[in-house]
């Protein structure tokens, strides 16, 4: 398998895309980006190339498994088990790792205590593991921070008050453990990791152990298929601490604009909202810039806008485009600071207005401020791809759309499910040129 | 408006002449009252030194104050002491630089106390804040002001009742309040003289800008090029001293070409000429270091920008002449860059691109200076669709070190940088297929 990966360092994310010689994309991956850029880069590649086996297996099953829905749900099935695998290799890294943080200085005395408690935690953890990935189980995040995270807290609340320890005591070392494991990058072979899932797939299911027999020489098959990385381009903010060399690297703007290109042969015009920055960018035919603008000197209305609006309203940020659709009018939010946002929308909060109003109201506030970005760099012209994490706020788009037809009239407005990769998919078309193809 | 060598690149003859003008002339300043000498404060775009000049009186100009503090990291600390002062964060950061510097004691950047001005003259009036900033001045010095107003060239030409308009008052307003002020009588022989000095030096001085046609450009004209400047846009345009400097300058720049070589850079000699650029907008001084680090590391030279034009239009052939002295002056004051209108500019850029053969053109814009950054955004259209060359659009601010935002800045450019080299690739991305 010949594999052509884009990496997009995004200040927030961290995406991979893995193309065929063919052009075709074979995976996906996504992380959160932490302060290492470097393990960041590494988890999202690992995931990409995770997928891109997948992909394998799904051709090399194909004509196995004639079923598709069949297909489907083994494959579900497969990686559910990796996943889970995954977890609980990370969950014993966290325990050892909070083992190690309770150790000496003003743990002395309390340490067989903490390590008792501690492992009271991980037991329980563990024993919840596989619920969080059954089959029909709803996770609110797929990174490990926020899963284990979560759990830690529910559980170690209690054990704390069981165990007479502080319950913040517990917290600290969890919070200087986890930085540790979720900076450490996926270590292992990729074939043997799934090779153990799908025996674990026939303890978990027993129900498949007659399809795990029937695919196990296939399976076998697809997974020595040996991944060659051909070329590897960087692009996003944090691309220059990448170890790549100079003509491994490019800058966003290029690849969003070759990412929506490719998604769009006809895009024109790329808008872009990510976590800290808002990109408006015209293409030619070709996928290649001709302009573009930027935000300047100030975050306000880019992905960040609505991450502080949904930590002030203690909601998370994927709730607050579907609150907005709830709205039956938009509150008219003039700032255009964030920090100022917030004042404003505790203002409205006092004077009655409704949260779905305000927030609907906020939304468009952020588009108003991608359209002053977009007339700077010539307008929109058809057809429009809208990109970035904001792309998936159902509220943004139907205020982007409302703006865009009433300023530009009838244009074809393009929004792809997996808009978040176009910087990694452009990225990748770069390093399948990079490697001479 | 302008730069001269506070930054030790490399020390060529001229830089270390430079250098010595700038203190020298920092030290008469320092000991003007015992000295006996009187001083004019005035502006760049305008500025009427070689006039200046007949009175015996010594020149001080407070942007160049402005810059050459911003280089040397003090304008932080002043600009928030005029804040506190009650001016507010849009004001111009040259006018409230030099407010705080007044407030703090009036150290020069040289370090030596500056001198209160005996006279503010304005003798150029495009830049509005100019004249605001004097009011400022006059309240705190409670001197003499005189005020030549320079119609704008709202048609994009300069008429002779324009140049009339200019004399009739340097006759009747601004010779007579600076004889009374010096105590020198004006004689128009001498200011022949300076003017000839002027002439000599201007000539030079444009062959050294031009210079920048050649491939690889033996110079930048923008980040080297602010240096160049330096003589001729402040106190010494007119003096012997300047007239000597561009004849270094000149000799200096037509050996690199004899050799082949590329501008001179903080590091050394630029070796590869990548990308030509034309600028427009003035630099940002307080990081002036990094954000011309931006541009040679990526191998691009500035080969024209406007910002060298702000004190004179030299290249387009105006020259200080000894034959009509009061004239040339006034055609001086009306033909600075900052004086023509929106079509005028656009058409000087457009000029450069083509004579320069510039891969594109790149604007950079100041948050604070609301006279000269409105319309550039269309200015960068216009060129885009008259020259088929891409553009890019940066901002920044002069002398307030909080509006430059490095990684930004640095992000777009190198996005600019790989776009002009996919479009020179023409065509080279890849097939588009379905994701």
């Amino acid at each position: 398998m010949e594999a052509y990966i884009g990496i997009d360092l995004g200040s927030t994310t961290t995406k991979a895309v893995v193309l065929d010689e063919n052009m075709d994309v074979l995976g996906r991956g996504i992380t959160n980006s932490r302060a290492n850029y470097d393990t960041a880069c590494k988890v999202a590649k690992y995931e990409a190339l995770l997928a891109a086996r997948f992909t394998l297996l799904q051709r090399g099953l194909a004509s196995v498994v004639a079923a598709e829905a069949r297909l489907g749900d083994f494959l579900g099935s497969l990686e559910r088990s990796f996943r889970l695998g995954q977890f609980v290799e990370q969950l014993d890294d966290l325990e050892v790792t909070c083992l190690e943080k309770a150790k000496g200085g003003r743990f002395k005395g309390r340490e067989e205590a903490i390590a008792e408690a501690i492992g009271a935690i991980f037991v329980t953890l563990r024993a919840d593991a596989p619920a969080l990935f059954a089959r029909d189980a709803r996770r609110k995040s797929d990174f490990f921070r926020d899963l284990a995270g979560s759990r830690f807290m529910a559980v170690g609340q209690e054990t704390a008050k069981a165990a007479g320890l502080s319950y913040d005591l517990l917290l600290n070392i969890y919070d200087k453990a986890i930085i540790e494991v979720e900076n450490r990058p996926p270590s292992g072979e990729i074939r043997d990791k799934l090779l153990r899932a799908l025996d674990r797939l026939m303890e978990l299911s027993p129900d498949l152990t007659d399809l795990v027999a029937e695919v196990a020489t296939p399976v076998r098959r697809a997974l020595d298929i040996p991944t060659e990385e051909m070329s590897v381009v960087g692009t996003g903010y944090g691309r220059v601490t990448l170890p790549f060399s100079k003509e491994h690297i490019r800058s966003e703007i290029l690849c969003h604009g070759l990412g929506a290109h490719m998604m769009y042969p006809e895009t024109r015009t790329v808008l872009d909202i990510g976590g800290q920055d808002t990109k408006a960018i015209q293409v030619d035919d070709k996928g290649i810039v001709e302009n573009f603008q930027m935000n300047d000197r100030c975050a306000a209305g880019c992905g960040r806008y609505l991450g502080y609006i949904a930590d002030e309203m203690n909601m998370g940020v994927h709730e607050l485009g579907p609150l907005a659709m709830q709205a039956t009018r938009s509150v008219r939010i003039n700032s255009t600071c964030t920090v100022f946002a917030g004042a404003e929308l505790r203002d409205r909060l006092a004077l009655g207005e409704k949260r779905e109003d305000i927030i609907a109201g906020l939304h468009r506030a952020i588009i108003l401020r991608a359209m002053s970005i977009i007339s700077r760099s010539g307008g929109v012209r058809d057809q429009f791809t809208f990109t970035g994490g904001v792309a998936k706020n159902e509220a943004a788009v139907k205020e982007l759309r409302q703006l865009i037809t009433e300023n530009y009239g009838d244009v074809a407005i393009n929004i792809n499910p997996d808009s978040i990769y176009t910087g990694a998919l452009g990225a990748a078309a770069f390093a399948r040129r990079a490697a001479g193809h | 408006m302008t730069v001269t060598a506070a930054a030790e690149v490399v020390k060529d003859s001229s830089m270390l002449k430079q250098k010595e003008m700038i203190s020298g002339n920092y030290r008469k300043l320092e000991t003007a009252a015992a000295d006996g000498r009187k001083v004019a404060a005035t502006f760049v775009p305008g500025n009427l030194n070689e006039l200046i000049m007949c009175f015996d009186m010594l020149n001080n100009l407070p942007e160049i104050n402005a810059i050459q503090n911003g280089l040397r990291k003090k304008t932080g600390g002043y600009i928030m002491e005029a804040e506190k002062r009650g001016h507010s964060e849009d004001v111009c950061t040259y006018v409230k630089a030099d407010l705080g510097m007044i407030a703090k004691g009036n150290i020069g950047p040289d370090g030596q106390k500056l001198p209160n001005p005996d006279l503010l003259l304005l003798s150029y009036t495009g830049c509005f804040t100019f004249m605001k900033w004097f009011e400022l001045l006059r309240d705190h010095y409670r001197c003499e002001t005189a005020m030549l107003h320079v119609p704008y060239q709202g048609d994009g030409k300069i008429t002779a009742n324009m140049i009339a308009y200019v004399v009739r008052q340097l006759k009747e307003e601004v010779i007579p309040k600076l004889e009374r002020i010096s105590g020198v009588k004006f004689d128009i022989d001498r200011l022949r003289e300076n003017l000839a000095r002027s002439a000599r030096a201007e000539e030079d001085f444009v062959w050294v800008l031009e210079s920048a046609k050649k491939k690889p450009s033996p110079i930048d004209a923008y980040f080297g090029g602010v240096y160049y400047i330096g003589p001729i846009f402040t106190a010494f345009r007119g003096t012997q001293d300047a007239t000597e400097y561009y004849r270094l300058l000149r000799a200096e720049i037509a050996e690199r070409i004899a050799l082949g070589q590329g501008p001179v850079t903080p590091t050394g000699d630029m070796p590869n000429e990548r990308y030509r650029l034309v600028v427009e907008g003035p630099p940002n001084w307080t990081s002036f270091r990094d954000f011309w680090k931006m541009f040679y590391e990526e191998g691009a030279v500035v080969v024209a920008s406007t910002y060298t034009k702000v004190g004179g239009l030299y290249d387009q052939g105006f020259r200080h002449d000894p034959a009509k002295p009061l004239e040339s002056l006034a055609e001086y004051c009306l033909g600075c860059y900052t004086n023509r209108n929106l079509p005028a500019r656009i058409d000087l850029i457009e000029k450069y691109m083509e004579e320069y053969e510039a891969d594109g053109i790149l604007i950079n814009s100041i948050k604070s200076c609301n006279s000269f950054s409105a319309g550039q955004l269309l200015v960068l259209r216009e060129i885009e669709r008259r020259t088929g060359k891409p553009g890019a659009f940066i901002e920044s601010d002069l002398v307030d070190p909080r509006y430059f935002s490095p990684a930004n800045i640095k992000n777009r450019l190198e996005s600019y940088f790989q776009m002009v080299d996919q479009r020179r690739a023409g065509g080279g991305s890849a097939p588009a297929r379905a994701a």
